[in-house]
């Protein structure tokens, strides 16, 4: 009944359609959006629990430890190395005499550890070169857009600072410009307090048992020590609680959800009213209200499914066209978002069918004949 | 003709509330229609010609009375099986046809046999062969829309036969055709709906085709003014 009723089928289609893509799409940045406060974690792949000061929070939001702290967390049982780690702010004048604020990170002197894994240009073995930084790939493209900052010289904090590589790096919630440099070099560029060791980052004997270091670290120390899960979800805590960005989000879900129902729910109840006596008639021949039911969902089925599709293909359609986007970097769908749409779909449906069949189940057969 | 009454009415009467006030629509109206007849049902609007066929068929119940439908008191069965009975035993052919427009003809005409239980396929088969009877065999894949006023009614009229229905109801059948086509509509269900075990009743005011019935009821103001095979001369 419904497919031979092309406005009514395409508008119940888009209504389920925009809810979906809505919904999906926005849900998809959020998430992502959420998991770049834990980017500085996933970035050093290689650490299995991070040591801080207790009242550090985030790989941004930290408080320095004193540089004593390196060696009581070596001397703990089941670490196999521990290696200093610095984050600080900086200020960064470029060639053109541009200001930008930047993040630098000091990785350990001998083995690198605290560098993305992967390079996108250059190598790591250039920090062995004087004054070397490594930027990432996203902040590339905000200082240095259309052009490779290879040998580019920057003014670090009145330091000398030449960029000899390019990181490929999950870029920050703030997707603030960083630079990568060996943490010898990194006490030059950042200015000079009593304290500046950021985190030591360790890693475990045995990986699997990281969680119990992380304790024993604790207790022996008296540092706070995290897993690298752990304090990745610390970071996309530390949004939730800080920002107004679950809200805003919640806020386009829940219109998303809203306007399926309005769209959805108008066409519908339309679409039955027109078909008052078709229905009516049906009843009158002997087709029972379940059968009637049945139909009803058949095709509301058959719109969600066109519609959830189309939806959830118009958010891959986005993401894929975006990916080159240095914002939208590394943005994927995490599985449980589909579901959680096809649930919401699902329960728009359910809800406006239910409201429009309604009017069905209550007319009389006798109304056919009137 | 068998004179074994196919419906048979005691003292039907059925109010409608309007307000405060209590219409009285039907008054206590005993009827008998004899299967193998094709009988009219005739008066003016407001007569209570549509109350009265909705009762007889079962899809409205009476205030008072007793309707009882080849023998079965249909207003003593439960709904589940008054819906049954209706699917098993009643056509219905409507004035506005009430076709279902996202599926072909042969589709329509199958519904009461889906609706039944029978599997599609085999449904459609048998759809096509009372379209056949029809001569709208070769309009079986046809939408709705893409039939004529004429071609629609026939296949209103396959889907109220298909399941051989032993009471065959009409709510002016020929109310949107001209007077050949209507004509050959009344020629039609003479043909296929009535016989010795089955009773067309058919609501009108079409004077056009008066002279086709075997019976003629006239209704006024709730009751049954006249009986007869011929219109009476005032109307």
């Amino acid at each position: 009944m419904l497919t031979g009723d092309a406005q009514k089928f395409y508008g119940l289609v888009f209504g389920i359609a925009f809810s979906t893509l809505l919904i999906t799409q926005q849900l998809t940045i959020f998430v992502n959006l959420l998991e770049r406060g834990a980017s500085g974690v996933y970035n050093v792949s290689s650490a299995d629990v991070w040591v801080m000061d207790p009242v550090s929070r985030t790989t941004d939001v930290s408080y320095a430890l004193p540089s004593t702290a390196l060696d009581k967390v070596r001397g703990v049982p089941g670490v196999e190395w521990a290696v200093p780690h610095i984050r600080a702010q900086a200020s960064v004048r470029t060639k053109s005499g541009d200001l930008e604020g930047v993040a630098v990170i000091g990785v350990d002197d001998a083995t690198l550890i605290g560098l993305p894994k992967n390079m996108v240009e250059g190598s790591s073995d250039v920090l062995s070169q004087p004054d070397s930084v490594i930027i990432d790939d996203v902040g590339m493209t905000r200082m240095f857009p259309g052009q490779s900052p290879i040998g580019e010289r920057l003014e670090l904090n009145d330091q000398r600072a030449v960029i000899r590589g390019i990181a490929d790096a999950t870029p920050s919630f703030t997707s603030t410009v960083v630079l990568y440099t060996k943490y010898s070099q990194a006490l030059n560029y950042v200015p000079g307090t009593r304290n500046r060791l950021s985190f030591v980052l360790v890693g475990a004997e045995d990986p699997s048992q990281a969680k119990a270091l992380s304790e024993k670290i604790e207790r022996e120390t008296g540092l706070k020590a995290q897993t690298r899960d752990e304090f990745a979800r610390d970071g996309v805590d530390f949004i939730i609680e800080n920002t107004g960005i679950p809200l805003n989000f919640g806020i386009t879900v829940a219109l998303g959800f809203i306007v399926g129902v309005a769209i959805v729910g108008l066409t519908f109840s339309l679409f039955i009213r027109d078909n008052i006596k078709q229905f009516g008639a049906l009843k009158a021949i002997g087709v029972t209200n379940g059968k009637i039911r049945k139909m009803v969902a058949a095709q509301a089925a058959l719109v969600g499914f066109v519609g959830y599709g189309l939806g959830v293909l118009g958010t891959l359609a986005f993401i894929w066209s975006f990916s080159a986007n240095p914002t939208f970097k590394g943005f994927y769908i995490p599985w449980q978002i589909p579901i959680i749409s096809l649930v919401a779909v699902t329960l728009i449906l359910a809800l406006t069918g239910w409201l429009a069949l309604r009017n069905v189940l209550k007319t009389e057969p006798a109304a056919v004949f009137r | 003709m068998s004179e074994a009454p196919a419906i048979c009415t005691r003292g039907v009467t059925r109010d409608f509330k309007a307000g405060q006030q209590t219409i009285t629509v039907l008054h206590g109206i005993d009827l008998d229609i004899r299967a193998g007849e094709l009988t009219y049902l005739v008066g003016e609007s407001g007569s209570g010609k549509t109350t009265m066929i909705s009762i007889m068929c079962g899809i409205l119940w009476p205030t008072e009375g007793e309707v009882k439908v080849f023998g079965t008191d249909i207003y003593e069965l439960s709904d589940t099986e008054l819906v049954e009975f209706r699917l098993n035993n009643i056509g219905f052919i409507f004035q506005q046809y009430n076709l279902i427009p996202a599926i072909d003809a042969a589709s329509n005409a199958a519904v009461p046999l889906i609706a039944q239980g029978m599997d599609r396929h085999e449904a459609r088969e048998r759809a096509v062969e009372m379209m056949a009877k029809l001569n709208i065999a070769d309009q079986a894949d046809k939408l709705p829309n893409q039939l004529s006023g004429g071609q629609q009614q026939r296949v209103a009229i396959a889907r109220a036969l298909v399941h051989e229905p032993r009471l065959v109801v009409c709510d002016e059948p020929t109310a949107a055709l001209d007077a050949s086509s209507g004509r050959r509509v009344m020629d039609l269900l003479r043909e296929v709906a009535v016989a010795e075990d089955r009773a067309c009743i058919i609501v009108t005011h079409d004077n056009r085709v008066f002279d086709l019935a075997d019976r003629i009821l006239v209704l006024e103001d709730g009751k049954i003014i006249h009986d007869g095979t011929e219109m009476p001369e005032e109307h």
